[in-house]
């Protein structure tokens, strides 16, 4: 007994050096990241450090700033999540953007529609709604895969500016409210998701997508589905031969990784916005690809690099308000941060010439 | 080399190894797999730093950095994989990143195709130099690999495993080559595992053993069993008892069987075969005439155009991979890599694929991790798999324990089927021996055993009866006391039945 609680305490321990390891990775790049951007604030002219400060306090300094943040990184770490799923299964659902808008759209209409039902039927069934829906988006590329061959990469991108024109057509023509805004009318109150940090308009959907970190590591290590995927995105052909199909390892990939980004979009419409207004999201989906791979590919990865991103957009308003340095230092830091975890490669050789 | 360590998490690779080489002479260097060859070599090619150590090049002290530094040093390495670009030709595979210029940037490709040519003939490595290496068989491959290190100016050249992708005619002709390298004066090192090979060619031969060099011998002063104890410490055991013969039924019968290949040829022409209980039925033949489609369609891999498969009476014709695993199909793919196993799955992980759904799955969502732990140490002893624990990942295995995971993982279901695509390719000795122990022992034990080995001496050790496959189609079942190597052997190449 003793010896078996001895063993695992110590597989514990490798496993944990093992991913602390690997987060060193990302934290330094991370970081390299920053002095870089620091470089680029200095010669332009202004102080990085007044500059980081301010961004720091207004994206974590008090309890406003941090509402913010994770309102932010809320759309975020549903679409590095449905990134992650799929890219687990060896696919790259590049498509997150429009699974995410047509879950928006489609729970903004149950929340529309079937008002006059309790809230803990109406929210839940909104959700699920949305959640479907982006999932349906997610399975034809799955099922053009599967019958076709027709790759993925393609697939979801083109489907994604489909859901773009779509729901902008329908909040244009059909489900137009009045006014010369391209929007919905606003969901029923009972299908909206509680703000639970005023003033911010921090949302419950923080607290679904917190869930949903939780449920996509318990996925993928510790249920059948989740090592089959792993299985087809490593070695097809060996999971193959061990009895695992790999058209419907394909076709429940792209459902569950749709499914994921169209939670994130109702989460959205229910919490933030109340309504589905045109171009209401600022590519959380293409930002989602992004975070999955600053995050490592791992659930908890994808919560802090979401959160880190969510940290760069809400402390950049504040820093842009005090010091004058322009909002566009945000993106060229995000742009930095992807670019330095994009290139492992170079950074490992850094590491490991030290290490010599 | 002189006292050569080098160690990896877990292994220690080379054990204060001494290793010294002539000027113009083959040298074998032999060992199971995992014994350390090829790390050791590849320390001397530049890809790996010694942990301790010193190499000396013509009595001069070096530190060996790069490959580039191994080929100004006149040292050249031809891998097990191959590295060629497939759509370029030999020609340019051969010179890249040494082409003749003219005028200083123009590529001098008639000096390019003079200088290779005379290689070639120098050393009868016969290539079409216009041909694309996608084009080529990897026997043909291989000879350009070697030119290439040739043509780098390469006086010393390793070979890693060189007969391991050949057929024999193939490695005859390399036989010749390497003779005639040496004749020209060139060191060659012969990394291999089959004693007949390193004997047949080598001058002298050094045996490794778990990272530890046992000893170097000359060849006339060796023989296989003199070898052999020196690589596995004990004798080995070539003959497996044919299990008894009673109460057999037939356990897989195949009717008529037709499929397409890949290209969408017409690869299996009819298969007619029938395999016993308590039996090991031999498929004999030349590889590429239908082996790898008739297992891919046995396990349901493969849709069937035609024809019937009959597992103890039931037609599982249509049935899927998972149903006929969990009718007791178990299945030794031929190629490891891309079937057996997923390197970058842990071993447990790789010992509960097919029982995923099944023996470890707990209310049909969850894995059972305590089943699939406690299952997996249970195998991991009863096969003897050699591995810093069972959350290692595989990769990290030698090709024997690998395969010794596979075998774990496809007999202790029990099978009543065993499908064995060259259950040994590739294997050390000792692990050929194990693998081979483990098919008579599911024999003994009333399983059906299909083995389909490109090796005859491994369907002469094992078969009760020998089936030989030619164009897509079974030319002859014979039991294996009436029939003779020479027989089979013209079966094999399409000769008459009589």
């Amino acid at each position: 007994m003793t010896e078996g609680l001895a063993a695992a305490a110590k597989r514990a321990l490798t496993d944990a050096r093992r991913s602390i390891e690997g987060a060193m990775f990302q934290v330094a790049a991370i970081l390299l990241a920053f002095i870089v951007g620091a470089l680029v604030l200095y010669v332009s002219g202004y102080d990085p450090v007044s500059a980081y400060a301010a961004m720091l306090m207004g994206a974590f300094g008090d309890m406003f700033g941090v509402g913010q943040t994770l309102t932010q990184a809320t759309p975020i770490i549903f679409t590095s999540l449905a990134f992650l799923v799929s890219s687990k299964a060896g696919l790259f659902n590049i498509g997150a953007e429009g699974q995410f808008l047509v879950g928006a759209f489609t729970s903004s209409l149950v929340g529309i529609y079937l008002g006059g039902l309790p809230w803990v039927v109406h929210i839940p069934l909104a959700l699920l709604a949305g959640a479907i829906a982006g999932g349906a988006w997610g399975l034809i590329a799955a099922v053009l895969k599967a019958r076709f061959n027709a790759h993925e990469v393609i697939t979801t991108m083109m489907l994604s500016y489909v859901a773009t024109y779509l729901t902008g057509y329908m909040v244009n023509y059909p489900f137009k409210a009045p006014g010369w805004v391209s929007q919905t009318v606003r969901i029923a109150p009972s299908a909206e998701l509680p703000r639970i940090l005023p003033p911010t308009q921090l949302s419950a959907g923080i607290l679904v997508a917190l869930a949903l970190v939780a449920f996509t590591a318990y996925l993928l290590q510790k249920t059948i589905l989740g090592f089959e995927l792993r299985a087809i995105g490593l070695n097809p052909s060996a999971a193959e031969s061990a009895g695992i199909s790999i058209n419907r390892g394909i076709m429940t990939a792209m459902f569950l990784s749709g499914a994921m980004a169209g939670l994130g979009g109702a989460c959205e419409i229910l919490g933030v916005h109340r309504r589905f207004i045109q171009g209401f999201s600022p590519g959380y989906g293409w930002d989602g690809l992004a975070v999955a791979l600053v995050g490592g590919l791992d659930p908890v990865g994808s919560l802090l690099a979401s959160i880190l991103f969510g940290a760069l957009r809400s402390g950049g308003m504040i820093m842009t308000r005090s010091t004058k340095v322009p909002l566009d230092i945000v993106i060229i830091l995000q742009g930095l941060v992807i670019i330095f975890v994009a290139a492992p490669t170079f950074i490992r050789s850094l590491l490991k010439r030290r290490s010599k | 080399m002189q006292g050569i360590t080098k160690s990896f998490p877990g292994v220690v690779a080379n054990d204060h190894i001494d290793f010294s080489v002539e000027k113009g002479e083959i040298h074998g260097l032999l060992g199971e797999n995992g014994a350390g060859k090829t790390v050791l070599m590849s320390i001397l090619y530049g890809l790996y730093r010694p942990n301790e150590g010193r190499i000396l090049v013509d009595g001069r002290e070096v530190t060996i950095d790069s490959p580039a530094h191994a080929m100004r040093l006149g040292i050249g390495m031809v891998h097990q994989h191959f590295m060629l670009v497939p759509s370029l030709t030999v020609l340019e595979n051969i010179t890249l990143g040494r082409e003749p210029a003219k005028n200083g940037f123009l590529l001098d490709r008639k000096r390019m195709h003079r200088d290779v040519k005379e290689f070639c003939d120098r050393y009868r490595l016969d290539v079409d130099l216009a041909a694309p290496i996608y084009d080529l068989p990897v026997g043909v491959q291989q000879r350009v690999e070697i030119l290439k290190a040739l043509y780098r100016g390469a006086d010393f050249l390793i070979l890693d495993e060189p007969t391991a992708v050949l057929t024999p005619i193939e490695a005859e002709e390399l036989f010749g080559a390497v003779r005639a390298l040496r004749a020209e004066g060139k060191t060659v090192i012969f990394i291999s595992h089959k004693l007949r090979e390193v004997l047949a060619i080598c001058d002298r031969i050094t045996v490794l053993k778990r990272g530890r060099m046992v000893d170097t011998v000359a060849t006339e002063a060796a023989t296989e069993e003199s070898l052999t104890q020196m690589m596995v410490g004990r004798k080995i055991i070539y003959e497996f008892r044919k299990g008894e013969s009673a109460g057999q039924k037939p356990v897989l019968t195949v009717r008529g069987l037709k499929a397409l290949s890949d290209r969408g040829i017409s690869a299996l022409k009819g298969i007619d075969l029938e395999v016993l209980s308590h039996e090991i039925l031999g498929l004999a033949g030349v590889e590429g005439n239908g082996q790898t489609e008739l297992v891919e369609t046995l396990t349901g891999l493969r849709e069937a155009a035609e024809g019937t498969v009959t597992l103890d009476g039931e037609d599982i014709t249509g049935e899927t991979p998972l149903e006929r695993i969990r009718r007791g199909v178990a299945h030794i793919p031929e190629d490891r890599y891309k079937r057996g196993v997923i390197p970058d799955f842990s071993v447990m992980e790789n010992l509960i694929m097919c029982g995923q759904r099944d023996r470890y799955a707990r209310n049909g969502v969850a894995l059972d991790f305590r089943e699939a732990s406690s299952c997996s140490d249970q195998m991991m002893r009863d096969y003897q798999i050699q591995a810093p624990g069972k959350d290692t990942p595989l990769r990290n295995l030698s090709g024997g324990n690998q395969q010794r995971v596979v075998v774990a993982r496809e007999f202790s279901r029990n099978p009543r089927l065993v499908l064995a695509a060259q259950p040994t390719r590739g294997l050390d000795v000792g692990a050929t021996e194990y693998v081979r122990g483990k098919l008579a022992e599911m024999r003994d034990n009333g399983a059906a055993v299909l083995l389909i080995s490109a090796d005859l001496d491994e369907i002469w050790a094992l078969s009760d009866r020998i089936a030989v496959i030619y164009e897509g189609r079974i030319v002859a079942v014979k039991p294996v006391n009436e029939t003779t190597e020479q027989e089979i052997g013209r079966l094999m190449a399409g000769g008459r039945n009589d």
